[in-house]
């Protein structure tokens, strides 16, 4: 670890101030940014501790919830209007890492956490994204964990959060404030895909905080859940994630979806393809699984995840139908 | 303190007859561990813990080769030397002066340009800090020459050749009758290939060691399994005399085989030590303990297994395939309990070794039988299915009472395989599993039992152990023995405490130190019995001591209570100690019992699954394991073994394997968040139950092994469980979703 500064930002416009300095880093619980400091994979000449910021829950009289951008991930899955209102958030929450690292982790910090591809970790590898240009080692390497859509020849890392994958499911919107002002993003365009780019993981402008999102009133996530598949039990990042929320009409036809997919992509993956092609379709397996097929019909695996689509396909299948039983279907986390 | 005088041990060389051990008044009792306060309270100082006396310690951080073969072309380490607080930057060309050639008791560091494994150390950085020593360590910039390097396993193969014998014992091949014509003639086949990947010890702590030099005489502050062997690394890498090293290492956060061997962290605290007139401490960091330390193999097995249509087994073929780097003689005996476990007419076993590129392999829990049951059990899952016959009953008909490769002028010291093999069976419902795999649905879970024997060999090393009472009445024993996490503290307290007539809290055990008599140290489930029985020996010793000095007659006087009574006189302890104390020494020599028994633990294991349907994600529901062990000196912590080890076998059956990356030479998921093992959601009801058993013939406490039994076999049960609830049959470990859900039908 390299020596760097460290400084608590009282209010926004403070943080905003300080973070904007050449080689700062907004820094939340730690839990990525510190790990990664310790491999020297990052090293930032200043800490800017933005975990003093808004960090409220609540929901306001337009139907919206906020969450503070420095809200514990602890907190946010268990609020009550969370678990009744979005259960897929609570639940994408409670999926990831350990009860610790979710008493540190923060909102804004679950957001811009990087990559877990091992080579971006691993000094000694190639990787674009921690050294633009100097190559790929996953794409002939071992790449189990890594992207099936989206990816490019620069790079095949995953995101690895499970809450982002709900809330892009969600449709929520991103609040920013950088130098230049205040700014919102759809949820769906804070994360890129990797392109030639693989080094920027956001469309975050240099010095910007993300200070909340905001979920929007919507009711049928109160039929929403979230299912991650991997390789043991807890503590271990998704192979394949789904969030959903359905809406089925009175006669049996998909009124309104949502869905999303985790582990499969650089960013957390809007399966848009699979929401259009069954709004207005029986909500029936088949529909389902026409819709997951046709999601992941460019679905491109490499040498040693080629299990991912498939099993993209059927968790999504999996999940749909669970929605449409009633009680809802309790599926493993 | 010391042993003034030269240690005699006894020979072993006939069965145990009867002696204080069996009362069993604290013996076999699941009493607490006597380590335990200090371990969750966090007073037991672990080695990177130890605080050095005059607060100089410096801090040395490893910089290690990220190639798998080649040479240093150039490294630049003048950035690293004017880095603050930087006190010495160590490479191959400013190393002193080592011992050599490289063997398993000889370590030398930076010997040369030469790289030879990718996580072979190439600098140490010492500094005032661990900050500055990080943070200067990764300044050192090194560019190598670098040559291809061989890092598959099936693809060398071809390549195989034979290694040397382990030991006389332990041939590398072995042909009893004709296995080619059995296996031809037999009715019912199995023809089966089985992989297994590398895998990690992973346990807790990482290798650390403090360095202190006192005039030529080092003592190192480490943590190690088996202290005499590290000593010894110690003097001939660093040129030295045996008595001008001393090893402690009291506390020791798991080792699993992996801290059988010295490593850097050692061999290069003490030499930046001595070089600098400071102390020096080392820590792995979690990637490096991957790179640096050892592994368990790869293996490809193959089985076969001819059996009569009543399930008979006429023929038993097992040839296995491991890795290791070149010159290297370690090699994964995964064959060899098959020698031993089931009974048959034409036999053959093969071992094979595939030179590697890799980090070194060698010992991990159970070796040998912990991949060789994966392969060995699941063929005979196989088997009976052919059969149409119930799995416990093919084991049943199949065993034996004797070596069946020796016939029965080798009979086994005692074996209750049957018994736990029926009691297993009878206490975890097997009667209701479905001979027919995939009928049991639950919601999308398809639910499967599975089973597999057990054996783990046996043995006993030489130990010693010196034990003195006080006037108090508190009786100190000492030996240089290790406490992996096992209960070593606990078990010796209770065979002292038995043997004197004195409660725990009168027993004080001293253990981790070289200058304590040379002890077994731990590994090969052979260290309660080595050690126990140096203690039982000691405690021998002094019984006769006191018994004198009372003017009792040894044979016919009792311990009880902190007194000696003999004809209704009873004297106390203390008393006859004395302000000088009393002090007596035993040891064990081992002869030549284990030639004439077959010696091994052997168990059941029952496991039930569910496999999700939907995803092929397997997720155990329960297990248990039935064991005989002799007997049992701890009912909690002989439990915690063999749960410990079912865990293993859950691990190996669903998720280790830590991969190497074919470029590199390195294993990529080198961390714990990556190398998966499994977390507590991972283990269910785990069950372990022990047989009644005592086995005079293996020594003196007439105690077997149970540190590595329990893994022996758990896999396999698991991996039967998988077939027995899905249908899909995987020969490939670990039996992770993907290739579940290639086997699984489209969804319904």
């Amino acid at each position: 670890m390299t020596p760097f500064d460290y400084a608590r930002a009282g209010d926004t416009a403070a943080a905003v101030r300080m973070g904007s300095v050449a080689g700062a880093r907004y820094l939340g619980g730690g839990t990525n940014l510190v790990d990664l400091m310790r491999e020297n994979i990052e090293q930032p000449a200043s800490l800017v501790d933005v975990t003093g910021l808004g960090s409220a829950i609540e929901e306001r009289a337009d139907g919206t919830v906020w969450i503070g951008a420095a809200a514990r991930n602890t907190a946010i899955a268990g609020h009550a209007a969370i678990r009744r209102r979005y259960p897929a958030l609570s639940r994408a929450i409670l999926a990831g890492a350990s009860g610790q690292i979710r008493n540190m982790a923060t909102l804004g910090g679950n957001l811009l956490q990087r990559t877990r591809c091992t080579y971006f970790y691993d000094d000694a590898a190639r990787c674009n994204k921690r050294e633009p240009g100097s190559g790929c080692d996953a794409i002939d390497g071992f790449n189990r964990i890594h992207a099936i859509l989206g990816a490019s020849v620069a790079c095949v890392a995953t995101h690895p959060s499970d809450m982002c994958v709900a809330l892009a499911a969600l449709d929520a919107v991103v609040h920013l404030e950088g130098s230049a002002g205040a700014r919102t993003l759809p949820f769906d365009a804070l994360h890129r895909l990797p392109g030639g780019r693989p080094d920027r993981d956001t469309e975050l402008q240099p010095g910007e905080l993300v200070t909340g999102i905001e979920l929007p009133s919507l009711a049928f996530a109160a039929r929403s859940t979230y299912r991650k598949v991997r390789d043991r039990s807890s503590y271990a990042f998704a192979l394949v994630s789904v969030a959903a929320a359905l809406d089925v009409g009175g006669d049996g036809t998909v009124r309104d979806v949502r869905i999303a997919l985790g582990g499969v992509a650089h960013k957390p993956w809007r399966a848009h393809i699979a929401e259009q092609s069954l709004r207005g379709q029986p909500a029936t397996e088949a529909s389902f699984r026409a819709a997951a097929a046709a999601e992941l019909a460019d679905a491109a695996p490499l040498t040693h995840n080629a299990f991912k689509p498939e099993l993209a396909r059927r968790t999504i299948v999996a999940v749909l139908s669970g929605l449409t039983e009633t009680p809802m279907k309790e599926m493993a986390p | 303190m010391q042993s003034q005088t030269p240690i005699r041990p006894s020979l072993f060389d006939s069965p145990a007859g009867p002696n204080p051990l069996d009362q069993e008044h604290l013996l076999g009792r699941g009493i607490a561990r006597v380590d335990g306060p200090l371990k969750v309270s966090g007073r037991a100082p672990y080695a990177y813990e130890v605080h050095d006396p005059s607060n100089t310690a410096l801090v040395g951080v490893l910089v290690l080769s990220t190639v798998a073969q080649g040479s240093i072309r150039t490294l630049d380490a003048v950035a690293a030397e004017h880095a603050p607080g930087v006190r010495l930057v160590l490479t191959h060309r400013n190393m002193q002066r080592q011992g050599g050639p490289a063997s398993e008791h000889c370590k030398p560091q930076m010997a040369d340009a030469t790289v030879r494994q990718n996580g072979q150390v190439v600098a140490l950085v010492v500094a005032d800090s661990f900050e500055q020593a990080n943070a200067a360590a990764a300044m050192v910039a090194v560019a190598y020459d670098v040559k291809p390097a061989l890092t598959d396993l099936a693809a060398g193969v071809p390549q195989a050749t034979v290694p040397p014998p382990r030991s006389p014992s332990q041939p590398v091949d072995t042909n009893v009758g004709d296995f080619a014509q059995g296996f031809a003639a037999a009715a019912v086949k199995i023809d089966a290939t089985y992989t297994t990947p590398h895998q990690a010890h992973a346990m807790m702590e990482p290798h650390a060691s403090m360095a202190v030099w006192d005039g030529d005489h080092l003592t190192l502050h480490t943590s190690h399994q088996m202290l005499s062997t590290c000593a010894q690394t110690l003097a001939s890498t660093l040129l030295l005399r045996p008595d001008q090293v001393r090893v402690l290492s009291p506390y020791i956060g798991g080792g699993f085989g992996s801290k059988l061997v010295t490593y850097a962290d050692a061999i290069l605290s003490a030499t930046a030590a001595r070089q600098l007139g400071r102390p020096v401490k080392i820590a792995l960091t979690r990637p490096q303990v991957f790179g640096q330390t050892t592994h368990r193999t790869a293996t490809i097995q193959r089985v076969r297994l001819g059996a009569d249509a009543d399930g008979t087994l006429r023929a038993i073929g097992h040839e296995s395939w491991s890795g290791n780097q070149q010159g290297q003689t370690f090699y994964e005996t995964a064959a060899n309990q098959t020698r031993l476990l089931y009974a048959a007419h034409d036999r053959m076993t093969a071992h094979r070794q595939v030179r590697l590129d890799l980090p070194l392999a060698s010992s991990m829990r159970a070796p040998g039988e912990a991949v060789g049951l994966l392969a060995l059990e699941c063929a005979m899952d196989e088997l009976a299915e052919r059969l149409r016959m119930d799995p416990v009953a093919l084991r049943v008909r199949n065993d034996t009472q004797y070596d069946p490769e020796k016939g029965p002028s080798r009979p086994f010291s005692s074996r209750r395989l049957t018994e736990c093999l029926h009691e297993g069976a009878a206490r975890f419902g097997w009667e209701k599993r479905s001979p027919v795999p995939g009928q049991r649905r639950e919601g999308q879970w398809l639910v499967g039992m599975g089973m597999a024997s057990a054996i783990r060999n046996v043995a006993l090393k030489p130990s010693n152990a010196e034990a003195t009472l006080d006037g108090r009445g508190i009786l100190t024993v000492g030996t240089a023995m290790t406490d992996i996490g096992t209960g070593t503290y606990t078990i010796l307290t209770q065979i002292a405490g038995e043997m004197l007539g004195l409660p725990p809290e009168r027993v004080v055990m001293q253990l981790g130190d070289t200058d304590l008599p040379e002890a077994s140290g731990s590994g090969g489930s052979f260290g309660a019995a080595s050690s126990g029985s140096a203690v039982y020996y000691a405690c021998a010793q002094l019984r006769i001591a006191l018994a004198r000095r009372a003017g009792f007659d040894p044979a016919r006087s009792r311990f009880e209570n902190g007194q000696i009574i003999q004809d209704g006189r009873a004297v106390s302890l203390a008393s006859l100690a004395g302000a000088q104390g009393i002090a007596a020494t035993g040891g064990i020599k081992p002869g030549d019992l284990l030639k004439k028994y077959a010696q091994a633990s052997f168990g059941a294991h029952f496991a039930e699954v569910g496999v999700d349907a939907d995803t092929g994600e397997v997720r155990v529901r329960r297990m248990l394991g039935v064991f005989g062990i002799g007997r049992v000196l701890n009912a909690s912590t002989a439990r915690s073994q063999a749960i410990g080890g079912m865990i293993f076998g859950i691990g190996a059956a669903l998720m280790e394997d830590v991969v190497p990356d074919r470029r590199h030479g390195d294993f990529v998921n080198h961390d714990l968040a990556e190398y998966h093992v499994p977390v507590h959601a991972d283990v269910p009801a785990v069950e372990a139950y022990f047989v009644e058993e005592v086995d005079p013939i293996a020594n003196p406490l007439k105690a077997k092994g149970v540190g590595e039994l329990g893994i022996c076999g758990a896999g396999a049960a698991v991996a039967n469980a998988i077939y027995n609830a899905s249908g899909v049959r995987i020969r490939d470990y670990p039996m992770t979703l993907d290739k579940v859900l290639a086997g699984l039908p489209d969804q319904a």
